[in-house]
């Protein structure tokens, strides 16, 4: 390991007199460069929304709330399987009706105890429309929740009608509508307890974030760094096997992996794609590409005619048949994609969902085929199409031109599909939610958790959430009501299957890869693995 | 002398405001920020309605604007989308900017003129030839290129320095960064130098110098390099400004997080009180620089204080 260089001191107070009000620069208290025994050093992004349970919707917030909450449930990181945390029972008889038993001897890291009030009270603030919270949400299928978060004007009641507390280990949930699997997302970050530090003193709460996980926030210094210790008295069943976790801030995954090869960092937990070629002789097989909950699509504009004629079905058919995935995987992604075979995706499992090859032909590269279904379905609107992406993040711009390829050989014509790049996600969205696309665009969906719900009913029940090709389809909707109000996981599951069969037949948009996680760590790391949402499982990494 | 202070003051007054509004226009006309706050997801309509109002993006651009610089005149700049203060993110990212820029300009000084007057006063020899080569070489090397050049070299491959900056950004750690930035400018610098020098070495006034058998030192610093160093002011001055803003290329390949690491992120998550915030001080940097160049100038040549 290389230390870097270090300025003499004498110079360092001259320069240091020269940028006065920059008087932090040298040596300033923090452990600038120092190595603290057992704390594994990662790269982070700077979370775009404060950092509040319900308010954090991204992977860079989330990795923080992974660390420092531990909700009802927690997903198990092999398998995806949601298991009690504080929970120590969810009973109900209905499905509409849920009894939630805590877990005795829990506590905030700043020693309050965890009681059925801190879930409700977080659960509350999460809803009410005045705190503006981004994951309001996820607490719609509770009862009340159209008073507290109205679509219009302003709110007539502060609390969810369908929460009450029975005594401290005890508080009641009635839903709107019967919902089986309900428990089952309890896992997500949205639904974690909050002490009353939160609320009496908000600001100085966000400043360092205090939870009941097996971490606690040290330091946070805002765009720079956060660093996370172990809480020596975090009572759970998964107490972490390192010191703690340093996460410093990078713009650029290229920036972050320098840092790893020059031993300045421990873990990378996003290996840009230009040094995916490298990257096993590079990191001497510490390396990690494992799947993850992640699809990525092409959506469709259903609010546009051309889309949606007759013949449409067969056009998109057709252009999905015209997209080879399997050598863009291997060429672009170098295999940290896999080509997808329905619209789920294989962490799920087959009791879970996913079913390999549901898709059926639709999903093979057949050119001759592609090219028969255009012309039947009466050709491409206007003999061409655009893809939209945004070209700021990611390497979209790559995989687009190469789709387009795909279909311009399929079809015989060089400029039948072209790329359409918007320069910011920020515009991207924009352009979505102003129903502006004029033809297919890239749609990616990341799991919330890992059921076979999250990946259908956000992205395809009418004007759902995730909706953005504004598809709709009464037989679909249809299923998806009967397979939430199914108490048997077995059968709920097959009736989402069912479901999912109806966007297939439609080709409601078209799946192209499940994504990977991948990682690299330095040697200084062991046991270093990723969960279904590709985030590095912190708390099992050893040091040394 | 304070008239014409007074008078540089006063015009930039209006050239501040034209620029603050080109700035507020540009960033708002690129639509509303708020979809991009909820990821992958439709906003519900009724928070997104609560943030825009907040925000006061259901007002028309006149009126937006009118509010934010009475804002701005009381010190406030608003709050960006992760709920901190714009303040308080300038407090953290302009003394790093700052201090990378001044590591800059000191190499630029130091390295450009000396080069610069080495050249001149051995204009067409071997050593002439070689920096003037070289400069042009530095010159059409884009600052990415040099930048990760650079950094593979001393960061990765011999391991002198830190690849990267770490959190505060201590000075030392910005010499690399700091040189990388400077590089352009510098070659720009040396070249400016060497031309003005070589002209002023057959002036009246150095003529006269040499005649009345004054030592070479003391024509060299006193008469030569005084009124040739007049240009090279004005460069670097105009240069300050420029810097800061540029040093966005800069401070991503080191991931140093100042001025360009927070413009980039507003450009990038549109987030219009970060971006229009951080162009107005830079904006005034800019008129506060050239104002700096303006009394230099009165200094350096004072038939300049008298026109």
């Amino acid at each position: 390991m290389r230390g870097p260089a270090r300025v003499p001191r004498a110079a360092c107070v001259a320069l240091t007199v020269l940028a006065a009000p920059a008087a932090a620069g040298c040596g300033g208290g923090v452990e600038a460069d120092g190595i603290a025994p057992g704390v594994v050093r990662s790269s982070w992004g700077d979370p775009p929304n404060p950092l509040e349970p319900a308010n954090t919707n991204e992977v860079q917030g989330g990795k923080v709330l992974d660390m420092i909450f531990r909700g009802l449930k927690s997903y198990d990181p092999k398998t995806g399987e949601a298991r009690n945390m504080l929970a120590e029972r969810i009973d109900t008889d209905d499905q509409r009706h849920y009894t939630v038993t805590l877990k005795r001897g829990w506590t905030f890291s700043n020693g309050e105890p965890v009681t059925a009030r801190s879930f409700v009270d977080a659960w509350n603030y999460a809803a009410l429309l005045d705190n503006r919270q981004r994951n309001a949400y996820f607490f719609e299928y509770i009862q009340g929740y159209e008073k507290v978060h109205p679509d219009h004007g302003a709110p007539t009641a502060r609390t969810l009608s369908g929460l009450s507390v029975e005594d401290d280990r005890t508080f009641t949930v009635t839903l709107r509508q019967r919902f089986s699997t309900w428990p089952e997302t309890l896992g997500y970050n949205a639904y974690a307890p909050l002490p009353r530090a939160f609320f009496d003193d908000h600001r100085a709460w966000l400043d360092k974030p205090i939870g009941n996980g097996p971490y606690q926030v040290a330091s946070y210094d805002r765009g720079w760094a956060m660093r996370l210790r172990t809480w020596r008295g975090y009572p759970g069943p998964d107490k972490a096997r390192n010191n703690g976790v340093d996460l410093r801030v990078y713009t650029d995954g290229n920036t972050a992996y320098t840092d790893l090869q020059a031993g300045n960092l421990d873990l990378v937990d996003d290996v840009p794609a230009a040094q995916l070629k490298n990257v096993r002789s590079d990191l001497d097989g510490r390396y990690v590409n494992q799947p993850a909950g992640i699809l990525q699509t092409l959506a469709f504009p259903f609010y546009d005619k051309d889309w949606t004629g007759p013949g449409a079905v067969k056009v998109r058919t057709g252009i999905s048949m015209a997209i080879d995935r399997e050598q863009i995987t291997r060429r672009i992604f170098a295999r940290t994609r896999t080509p997808a075979t329905d619209w789920t995706s294989p962490v799920l499992g087959p009791d879970g969902g996913y079913r390999a090859g549901l898709c059926g032909p639709a999903c093979r590269y057949d050119p001759a085929r592609a090219r028969r279904l255009i012309e039947e379905g009466g050709g491409l609107p206007g003999g061409r199409m655009t893809i939209t992406y945004n070209a700021d993040t990611g390497s979209h711009r790559e995989w687009v031109d190469a789709v387009c390829h795909s279909v311009n050989n399929a079809l015989r014509r060089d400029r039948a599909c072209v790329g359409n790049p918007v320069g910011t996600f920020a515009d991207f969205r924009n352009r979505m939610a102003a129903k502006a696309m004029k033809g297919p665009f890239r749609a990616g969906w990341q799991m919330d958790y890992p059921l076979i719900q999250n990946f259908l009913q956000p992205l395809y029940y009418t004007d759902a959430s995730s909706n953005d090709g504004h598809w709709s389809d009464r037989e679909f909707d249809r299923l998806i009501d009967r397979a939430n109000a199914e108490s048997d996981p077995v059968l709920a599951v097959r009736e989402f299957q069912r479901a999912e069969e109806v966007v297939r037949d439609q080709m409601a948009a078209i799946p192209l890869w499940y994504q990977n996680g991948s990682a690299g760590y330095s040697s200084r790391l062991r046991d270093v693995a990723l969960n279904q949402f590709s985030v590095p499982v912190y708390h099992q990494i050893r040091v040394g | 002398m304070r008239r014409h202070v007074l008078r540089r003051l006063l015009q930039m007054i209006p050239v501040f405001l034209g620029s603050t509004f080109l700035i507020f226009f540009m960033v708002y006309a690129l639509g509303d920020p708020v979809a991009a706050l909820f990821g992958d997801r439709a906003p519900d309509p009724a928070t997104a309605a609560r943030i825009r109002a907040e925000l006061h993006l259901d007002e028309p651009l006149w009126k937006q604007y009118l509010l934010y610089m009475g804002q701005i005149f009381r010190g406030d700049f608003g709050t960006a989308f992760n709920g901190d203060e714009v303040t308080a993110l300038m407090a953290l990212s302009f003394p790093v900017t700052l201090r990378l820029t001044l590591v800059a300009v000191f190499i630029e000084l130091l390295v450009g003129i000396s080069l610069g007057v080495l050249t001149g006063l051995r204009r067409g020899r071997a050593l002439d030839s070689s920096v003037l080569l070289l400069t042009l070489v530095v010159v059409s090397v884009p600052t990415f290129v040099s930048g990760y050049v650079l950094q593979l070299l001393f960061g990765v491959e011999w391991g002198w320095v830190s690849p990267t900056v770490p959190p505060g950004a201590p000075l030392g750690e910005l010499l690399l960064p700091g040189l990388v930035l400077a590089l352009t400018s510098l070659a720009y610098t040396t070249r400016l130098t060497r031309t003005s020098i070589v002209e002023n070495a057959r002036a009246d006034h150095v003529r006269t110098a040499v005649a009345k058998g004054l030592p070479r030192r003391r024509i060299i610093t006193r008469h030569l390099l005084r009124t040739s160093l007049i240009p090279v002011v004005t460069f670097i001055g105009a240069d300050i400004g420029a810097l800061m803003g540029g040093a966005i290329v800069t401070e991503r390949i080191f991931n140093i997080h100042g001025v360009g690491y927070q413009l980039y992120q507003g450009i990038l998550r549109q987030n219009s009180p970060t971006v229009v915030g951080f162009v107005t001080i830079l904006v005034l940097i800019f008129l506060l620089a050239n104002l700096l160049v303006d009394l230099l100038y009165a200094v350096l040549d004072p038939r300049i204080r008298y026109a």
